[in-house]
């Protein structure tokens, strides 16, 4: 962001002194909890975490510029294979691995975004050519077998190797998720109030007439595109050196598009915290759901169908726009 | 690869395009009508493929007779549909109606998966291995019966539109909603008639593929994904662009096939679908709009 004028240090405000003690504990006690709850709830919050990065990742282009996209599993697929697959062969380590594994998967997303804003596609078109695009990486990758085909990739473990992003237990890939989402979210929220996240929301609600004012529209798509991406690949990357397995279907599969834009979308889309939010509230869902009905795996599915149902019909600003009306209401009386 | 093994693929290619030419005009239809792009469309053509593998196997009834069922009941859950879901918000932003669209299509195939199993399930007719000959060239008897349906179900949609007094406030409405409304059209029913007009080709595109592909939940995002790159590929709204580009498609494929292993095959019209897109957006027959 090389803008920087009078305008962006004024509205790049911080926050009041009493929402900074809140966020000052929450973080606090986020990094106690680890040490007070069993095994299996460490994994619920890092898959809370993760899906938040890449949940943050789909709300840049999705919530603040305003093109659903529908294949984002595109830009996690690629941050997955590109840091397992330099690894495996080249042994280099997941922490430059991450880096690479951004760079590729905004350069895909740039092309992607040059074929689709460059016309003016948006709405069900843009959304669905990032779902094809999904798709043909899907194909690429169940077919090469150079890349593991349908049987996918094993990183075998080398013990607790922190130079190589490898642990033993649980732990470690809870402060490395809750760090990235941090680092995620800090970063949303600053650019939020920059002259370039202003041109976003510009171009979101009216992009006609925010060109007319002189915002390049087509830059600004860009560059949501690029940070979009970016996020999304690294959560991507986390998550194959948590699992320290990745296949086609888990990756690039349509099902994993539908997970990573769902919780922006029910949390607020456009909202900073609206990812954080529709992650502590769907993750859960779908781990229980999953356990109890395990024979019948589509039930966590078909609760996604009717949630996303209810929420686009009576919630379309997300959980966050419910609140804050309820709010207004209340003080209104 | 001799010649008579190319022609082969290609008329088999053909014969497939032209199933996906009428899943394609149930989404175009619907498209050029109501402006939304329904993304259960793979979803109803799923559920075509179940009334024809129940009716098959519970009343006996011949797959390619089953469409007397499978049109009236994907109708009637697309009109359903339609009345009660998508008549809410057909003023909500574009991406809202699509995500509403995903929510219903999660929907159905999940419970097809709770209520049946996610098991394949192939409708098995005594001519399954049936044959005809020309020359070195043999062509499978149920694809060129499920061109055949494909194609008068196809044609007795195109004559609705062309001919009949509702087909003609169909199209007033997709063209101009505001003044169908002003000659008195009720652009409400022409919603609700649409949806299941384009379900119902959904349906019977099910339907006639029952026979040779196998049936199971997720089955329809295969579809939806083709039946999207064919509606771009024709231009968005154009019934006789969704018609000639699902033949393209199912030739491209074809083509792929002999090349490239696999599900590779998809990969030509893949790279077709991202040329169009870069030299000519609005597809083949596509109007600017």
């Amino acid at each position: 962001m090389n803008e920087t004028g009078p305008a962006t240090r004024q509205l790049a405000g911080g926050l009041s002194a009493k929402k900074s003690l809140v966020v000052i504990l929450v973080l606090i006690a986020l990094h106690v909890l680890p040490w007070t709850i069993p095994s299996h709830l460490l994994h619920t919050m890092i898959m809370i975490f993760i899906f938040t990065i890449m949940g943050q990742g789909w709300n840049v282009l999705g919530g603040y510029v305003g093109q659903f996209s529908f294949g984002h599993a595109l830009f996690f697929g690629l941050g997955a294979y590109t840091s397992t697959l330099l690894f495996l062969h080249l042994g280099l380590t997941p922490w430059i691995g991450i880096f690479i594994a951004c760079s590729v998967s905004i350069s895909v997303g740039l092309f992607v975004g040059f074929l689709s804003f460059r016309y003016g596609l948006s709405g069900p078109f843009f959304a669905l050519i990032m779902l094809a695009f999904a798709e043909i990486f899907h194909l690429v990758s169940t077919t090469w077998k150079a890349v593991g085909s349908s049987l996918g990739l094993l990183i075998p473990l080398e013990g607790n190797a922190p130079a190589l992003m490898q642990f033993t237990g649980k732990m470690p890939f809870y402060y490395i998720s809750l760090w990235f989402m941090v680092g995620a979210l800090y970063l949303v929220w600053r650019f939020e109030k920059t002259r370039l996240g202003l041109y976003f929301l510009a171009v979101r609600e009216d992009k006609d007439a925010a060109e007319a004012l002189g915002v390049n529209t087509f830059k600004s798509q860009m560059t949501a595109m690029a940070i979009s991406a970016g996020l999304t690949a690294v959560g991507g990357t986390i998550y194959a050196q948590y699992l320290l397995y990745i296949d086609p279907d888990i990756t690039f599969g349509v099902i994993n598009s539908v997970e990573i834009m769902i919780r922006p979308i029910i949390g607020g889309p456009g909202t900073v915290l609206g990812p954080l939010l529709g992650s502590i509230v769907l993750t859960p869902l779908s781990e229980f759901t999953r356990e109890v009905f395990q024979s019948y795996s589509g039930v966590y599915l078909m609760i996604y169908g009717i949630v996303l149902v209810i929420v686009i019909m009576f919630l379309p600003d997300g959980l966050i726009g419910f609140a804050k009306n309820m709010l207004r209401k209340s003080r209104g009386n | 690869m001799n010649a008579s093994f190319i022609l082969q693929s290609l008329i088999d290619g053909l014969l497939i395009g032209g199933v996906y030419s009428l899943v394609a005009i149930g989404l175009t239809l619907i498209f050029g009508v109501l402006r939304i792009v329904n993304f259960a469309h793979g979803a109803l053509m799923m559920l075509g493929m179940y009334t024809t593998y129940w009716s098959f196997s519970l009343l006996h009834i011949d797959p390619y007779l089953s469409i007397v069922i499978t049109i009236p009941v994907l109708f009637l859950i697309g009109s359903l549909f339609q009345k009660f879901l998508i008549t809410p918000i057909i003023d909500a932003p574009e991406h809202n109606q699509l995500l509403l669209t995903l929510g219903v299509s999660l929907f159905l195939e999940n419970l097809v998966v709770f209520l049946w199993s996610p098991d394949y399930r192939v409708t098995r007719t005594s001519y399954e291995f049936a044959y005809l000959y020309l020359g070195d060239i043999s062509i499978s008897l149920m694809r060129v019966l499920a061109f055949a349906t494909s194609m008068i179900v196809a044609a007795i949609v195109y004559l609705l539109l062309t001919k009949t007094d509702l087909g003609k406030a169909i199209r007033a409405a997709s063209e101009e909603p505001r003044g169908a409304v002003l000659m008195g059209i009720n652009v409400r029913r022409i919603y609700w008639i649409t949806f299941g007009i384009g379900s119902a080709c959904a349906g019977v595109a099910g339907s006639a593929t029952a026979p040779f592909f196998p049936a199971y939940p997720t089955v329809g995002g295969l579809f939806v994904i083709t039946a999207f790159m064919v509606v771009v590929l024709g231009g968005m709204g154009s019934v006789l662009g969704a018609f000639v580009g699902g033949l393209i498609i199912g030739v491209a494929d074809a083509v792929g096939g002999m090349i490239f292993p696999g599900a590779m095959k998809s990969i030509i019209s893949f790279v077709l679908f991202i040329l169009i897109l870069l030299f000519k957006p609005t597809g083949l027959f596509g109007s600017s709009r």
